[in-house]
């Protein structure tokens, strides 16, 4: 009765090589990504899928394609062209008043229609709210397999099936999920669990216009309004690109000024981890793990953190990664690049003050920078 | 004017912060793990109590798993549900998301049948599968409008059958309206949620529970449920590999921490040339006047 991460069931060779000469699945070539937007931009997660796709696609000898939709055609053309450099070969453009501001049942009514159109072998969408909620109409309505929140994404040698791993069992294990005898294969991938690809404006790529027929009368749900959010809520930390967290080892809520001051000092945003949250030390949207934000800044800095799974699935991916712990057996220096044993409530004040002078100095300095560059 | 039919599903979940790999053969050590009715699912109970505490109503909990599933449908009633509904089966084996939800799409039509359901609540995500898609799967199946994520029901109104609620986004809150039924599922934190009282528990101890097999569930079609209904299958389970070589750590002496320190930022200036060049931007001009306007 579990879900697609926990099933205990392994299936057989026999199975696989069935689904290699179903001629019926053969039909169905290409990778996919649907391009989440909205009229500020394009989710940064749809060109990291756009990368993963890329990789994906010359494995198979394939083409990539993305579907970029939205209400009015202006803002579209420019994410178009932008899927095209981030390793799109074609794009399926639709424009419909219908579609303007996200929606289940519009949105969703669109990619079934466009994947039973096109047959395409690979389906990608970002685990966001917009991506986990219309993947999972999707794949219902097609019958197929969908594999949430995955880590890494390959391809079977043995099948030619998409290998999907994804984290089970609350982080501590990881898993691989095939979708053999079903097609298109579909999978989410959380924000900045995949490296951004390198634009590439000379890449060339067909855009390509796609008509729905769509009516409002016939959506049921009407979206009245849009509320920001405010003030803490607005926070993204996984778009930040350096990042001050913390844990247990800070001892008590006030002791995450010291990590405040120093990612103000940095440019960067605090996080912490699922112990200090529920301590209640600071704010659940700075989470960061398995139940929180994944993240990939520059910098990382970890600060009484012992570095449980759970808490490294979320940030392992940075570029640099500093630990400062008490304990030199504390799992954290195991991901970590560079580390220090001791307090981190003495050390950070200390590391503060040397970035707050290094900014003076390299200001006082900064023609000779500038010029030099 | 009658109270709304509300159905909300429930999963019993291994309590996975409880969950340990063997330091050496890295599988799951499952014994001692206790089972609890899946955290997000109290949300998603509390809202639907919270209806019926103003529009009354009946509310049946729906659990899919194996026997000893009953323990979560008692906790549900405990807290003040009327009606539980097992539906258990080995048939349901190895069901993967899509399989499990036909196989609870159509208990709720079983459910339906009794009285016709105006509301189905499902928490946003379980803890041990954390996919968030048996919920929208069972809108789909059921054809009902899909509101997920949702964090406050500003209005339900019975008599017009409409519905306004506020869906949560990484960006902000969407306020839509629809009409019911609809399929809700409820983002974490939305309520502080009850605590059973003594009654309520008494209640909940004798109440029987309704276990459905696979045919009482009105599942006709073998091949949409279990490993025969799942379109996806295991390939291998294994322990996250570790990176080869640890952290260079800065060996210093008491009293030396600033000298580490200044090495440390040193090596970070050499790894992150980009990043420390910015601070002589924006960043580092503004950090004084800040700390002295806070």
């Amino acid at each position: 009765m579990s879900e697609s991460g926990g099933k205990p069931a392994e299936r057989k060779g026999a199975a696989r090589r069935k689904a290699a000469l179903d001629p019926r699945l053969a039909e169905y070539r290409g990778v996919w990504v649907f391009v989440e937007r909205d009229e500020q931009g394009v989710h940064p997660v749809s060109w990291e899928l756009l990368g993963a796709a890329r990789a994906l696609a010359d494995q198979l000898g394939s083409e990539v394609g993305a579907v970029v939709a939205g209400g009015a055609e202006e803002s579209l053309e420019s994410h178009c062209r932008d899927a095209v450099a981030y390793g799109a070969d074609r794009v399926y453009q639709t424009v419909h008043p219908v579609l303007a501001g996200y929606r289940n049942e519009p949105y969703a009514k669109l990619l079934c229609e466009l994947v039973k159109k096109h047959k395409p072998e690979i389906l990608l969408l970002g685990a966001t709210s917009l991506g986990r909620d219309l993947a999972s109409s999707v794949a219902t309505t097609l019958e197929t397999g969908l594999t949430a929140d995955c880590t890494e994404l390959a391809i079977d040698r043995e099948s030619r099936a998409l290998a999907a791993t994804r984290p089970t069992f609350g982080g501590n294990l990881l898993c691989t999920i095939l979708t053999l005898n079903y097609r298109p294969q579909m999978a989410t991938v959380r924000p900045r669990v995949l490296p951004q690809p390198k634009k590439d404006h000379g890449r060339s790529g067909q855009i390509q216009k796609e008509e729905i027929d769509l009516s409002e009368e016939e959506m049921v749900t009407k979206l009245l309004e849009f509320l920001p959010h405010a003030g803490g809520d607005r926070l993204d930390l996984s778009l930040a690109e350096v990042i001050v967290a913390g844990g247990k080892g800070l001892q008590r809520a006030a002791n995450f000024s010291l990590l405040e001051e120093l990612a103000r000092a940095l440019g960067g945003e605090v996080g912490a981890t699922r112990a200090a949250v529920q301590a209640g030390w600071v704010d659940v949207q700075r989470q960061i793990g398995q139940t929180g934000k994944t993240v990939r800044p520059k910098l990382y800095i970890a600060a009484g953190i012992s570095g449980e799974i759970q808490h490294r699935v979320g940030m392992e991916g940075s570029d640099l990664i500093v630990a400062i712990n008490t304990d030199p057996n504390a799992p954290i220096f195991e991901v970590a690049h560079y580390g220090i044993v001791g307090d981190a409530l003495i050390l950070l004040p200390l590391l503060t003050r040397m970035v707050r002078g290094q900014a003076v100095a390299t200001k006082t300095s900064g023609l000779e920078v500038c010029s030099s560059s | 004017m009658r109270g709304p039919n509300i159905v909300v599903c429930v999963k019993q979940v291994p309590d996975s912060a409880q969950i340990r790999v063997h330091p050496v053969t890295g599988t799951i050590m499952r014994q001692g793990v206790p089972a609890v009715l899946n955290p997000y699912d109290l949300f998603a109970l509390e809202e639907a109590l919270q209806i019926k505490d103003r529009l009354g109503g009946r509310i049946v909990a729906l659990c899919m798993g194996p026997p000893q599933a009953e323990a979560a449908l008692r906790k549900a009633l405990s807290l003040g549900v009327d009606d539980a509904v097992l539906v258990s089966d080995r048939a349901f084996a190895g069901s993967d998301t899509l399989a499990t939800s036909f196989a609870l799409a159509s208990a709720i039509r079983q459910v339906g049948q009794e009285q016709p359901v105006d509301l189905v609540f499902t928490g946003k995500q379980t803890i041990d599968g954390d996919t968030g898609q048996v919920g929208p799967g069972v809108a789909k199946r059921l054809g009902m409008q899909l509101l997920s994520y949702v964090c406050r029901i500003p209005i339900l109104d019975m008599d017009s059958q409409s519905i306004v609620v506020h869906r949560w986004t990484e960006k902000g809150v969407q306020v839509l309206k629809s009409k019911l039924p609809c399929l809700i599922t409820v983002l974490e934190g939305t309520s502080e949620g009850r605590f059973a009282s003594l009654p309520e528990m008494i209640r909940a101890a004798r109440q029987p529970i309704r276990v459905w097999n696979r045919q009482a569930a009105g599942i006709e079609d073998l091949s949409k449920i279990g490993l025969k209904g799942s379109p996806t299958v295991v390939g291998k389970v294994f322990a996250p590999s570790r990176r080869a070589e640890r952290a260079e750590c800065i060996e210093w002496e008491q009293d030396q921490a600033e000298k580490a320190v200044s090495l440390l930022w040193e090596k970070i200036r050499a790894r992150q040339p980009e990043l420390v060049e910015k601070l002589s931007g924006d960043n580092g001009g503004e950090n004084g006047q800040e700390r002295v306007s806070e």
